[in-house]
């Protein structure tokens, strides 16, 4: 079974929206989304400044199986990004909800993460599928 | 996240077949995937780790879901000569294996096959899953004036136990008689006693063996092997050990659209005897004659990224071909592909990477066999 924190926003496209202290919100994918793609070997980040709409595509990570666009959960300007998946694509598999994480957006409107699910939403999600 | 491209997860709705270990490998905790119509495992937990296996040390597959044929009758040589593009008159020695396509009229590729040669009246072929009903229908539509039956054997199960450790761990715990012939048989040879049946065969450029043996005693084999230290590999390692050792994948780098001098496989034609006819062979000999083919190369991915198939390779006199199979290389950390592009390739060319231009280097398609890096 997958693990879900319930500390965070969970899109039905896997990826998961962690409000910070300082309003910004952390992005990355879900451990479910992880296991299903298998070993990710290459991560297109997104850049420092960019806006971006909610549910824009704005970053691709590739498994040995697949590409995958991954979408901004909510809108705002791209603030930080992971560099370290550069070389490291893989602490997405190890540490998806940590060391793992995509991006970091600065929202428009943070109350835009009331339409994303909460963990118990998003496990029953998963669990259909 | 949406996938973009999902080549392991075919979606439908039909009832998938499964093989004699598929609760082998649930009880392995493998993540289980529609490969072509078959409930089949693409990993055990990680993909990269099992391609190492085979690389380095020993790794087995479950490829019960392949398709074994045998050709019997006295007429089975000329049959098969007349089938197959390469030629079984180069079988001479008991259990020696040929590589070949079967073409149609238009020399285009129905399938790839092994042909093993038992004797001039008893062969075995071993073809495509995914193929399986168009080649059996092909097979006996080919066979109407040829004294020959042509015989599945549906339940026999397949195990590929490959890797530079792989002789070692199989021929101890092969039944006694067998063990001992499959430590002597040379690469691209076979042995069999009663229904099991050896060949030094494989599909991931390191040494090792394709088995077939009844299926009632595989699931007691595939439990030996796991206790002898063998590593349970899916299918996704199957396919990037297959691209690092430069073999194609029919439905992806050919297909019945496709003919074998556009497909890397002109040295699976025998043209000699000249008077030896096969089918295909009229259409392929004037496609031959006229020229202009486009090329079957390698590519080597110079920027970070991934190649995936049907990608558009940019060539420097701004003409275009297609990746046919892409992906990542665990062995060379970065990312290989086949093309398919024009005679003008140069030693550089570009890659249409989600509208971006990444630099590639062309090679020959082979980038590793026995371990060892070829490029």
């Amino acid at each position: 079974m997958s693990n879900t924190p319930d500390d965070r926003k969970y899109a039905d496209s896997h990826e998961w929206a962690l409000l910070e202290s300082d309003g910004n919100i952390r992005v990355g994918i879900t451990d479910h989304a992880q296991e299903l793609l298998g070993d990710l070997v290459f991560v297109e980040l997104p850049e420092i400044g960019q806006k971006l709409v909610q549910a824009d595509e704005c970053s691709v990570v590739e498994s040995v199986k697949a590409a995958s666009d991954i979408y901004s959960p909510v809108t705002g300007e791209i603030v930080a990004i992971n560099n370290d998946l550069e070389d490291s694509p893989e602490a997405i598999n190890d540490s998806p909800y940590e060391d793992g994480w995509i991006f970091v957006i600065k929202p428009e409107d943070a109350s835009e993460l009331d339409n994303l699910l909460d963990a118990e939403s998003y496990q029953n999600l998963t669990e259909d599928e | 996240m949406g996938f973009a491209c999902r080549p392991f997860f075919v979606e439908n709705i039909k009832m998938t077949k499964k093989t004699i270990l598929n609760s082998a490998h649930r009880e392995l905790g493998a993540r289980m995937v529609d490969f072509g119509g078959w409930d089949m495992p693409v990993n055990y937990g990680s993909q990269i780790d099992e391609h190492h296996y085979v690389r380095q040390s020993v790794g087995m597959f479950d490829v019960s879901h392949m398709t074994v044929v045998d050709i019997n009758g006295v007429q089975a040589k000329e049959y098969l000569q007349y089938l197959l593009a390469n030629d079984v008159s180069k079988l001479t020695r008991q259990g020696k294996a040929l590589y070949s396509c079967m073409l149609n009229e238009q020399a285009g590729i129905i399938d790839d096959l092994i042909v093993y040669f038992l004797n001039e009246q008893n062969y075995r072929l071993v073809v495509n899953a995914s193929t399986r009903d168009k080649d059996i229908a092909w097979l006996t539509k080919q066979s109407d004036g040829f004294d020959v039956s042509i015989n599945e054997k549906p339940t026999l199960a397949m195990i590929a136990v490959q890797g530079p450790k792989a002789r070692q761990k199989v021929c101890p715990i092969l039944p006694e008689r067998l063990g001992f012939a499959a430590a002597e048989i040379k690469p691209f040879n076979a042995c069999w006693h009663g229904e099991w049946f050896v060949g030094r065969t494989g599909y991931t450029g390191e040494d090792g063996f394709e088995i077939m043996l009844p299926e009632d005693k595989a699931e007691g084999f595939w439990k030996q092997l796991i206790e002898v230290g063998v590593n349970p590999c899916g299918l996704g390692a199957r396919d990037t050990l297959r691209l690092e050792a430069g073999m194609n994948l029919y439905g992806q780098d050919m297909d019945e659209s496709k003919h074998p001098l556009e497909s890397g496989l002109n040295w699976t034609v025998s043209w000699e005897p000249e008077t030896r006819d096969f089918v295909g062979k009229q259409a392929l000999a004037q496609i031959r004659q006229q020229g202009g083919l486009d090329e079957f190369v390698g590519l080597i991915l110079e920027d970070k990224g991934v190649l995936r198939s049907h990608q558009q390779v940019v060539l420097e006199d701004g003409s275009r071909g297609e990746i046919t199979s892409g992906g990542y290389s665990p062995t060379m950390e970065r990312s290989i592909a086949f093309a398919r592009v024009p005679s003008s390739i140069g030693k550089t060319c570009k890659i249409d990477i989600r509208g971006k231009l990444k630099d590639a280097r062309v090679v020959k398609p082979c980038f590793v066999r026995q371990g060892e890096v070829q490029i």
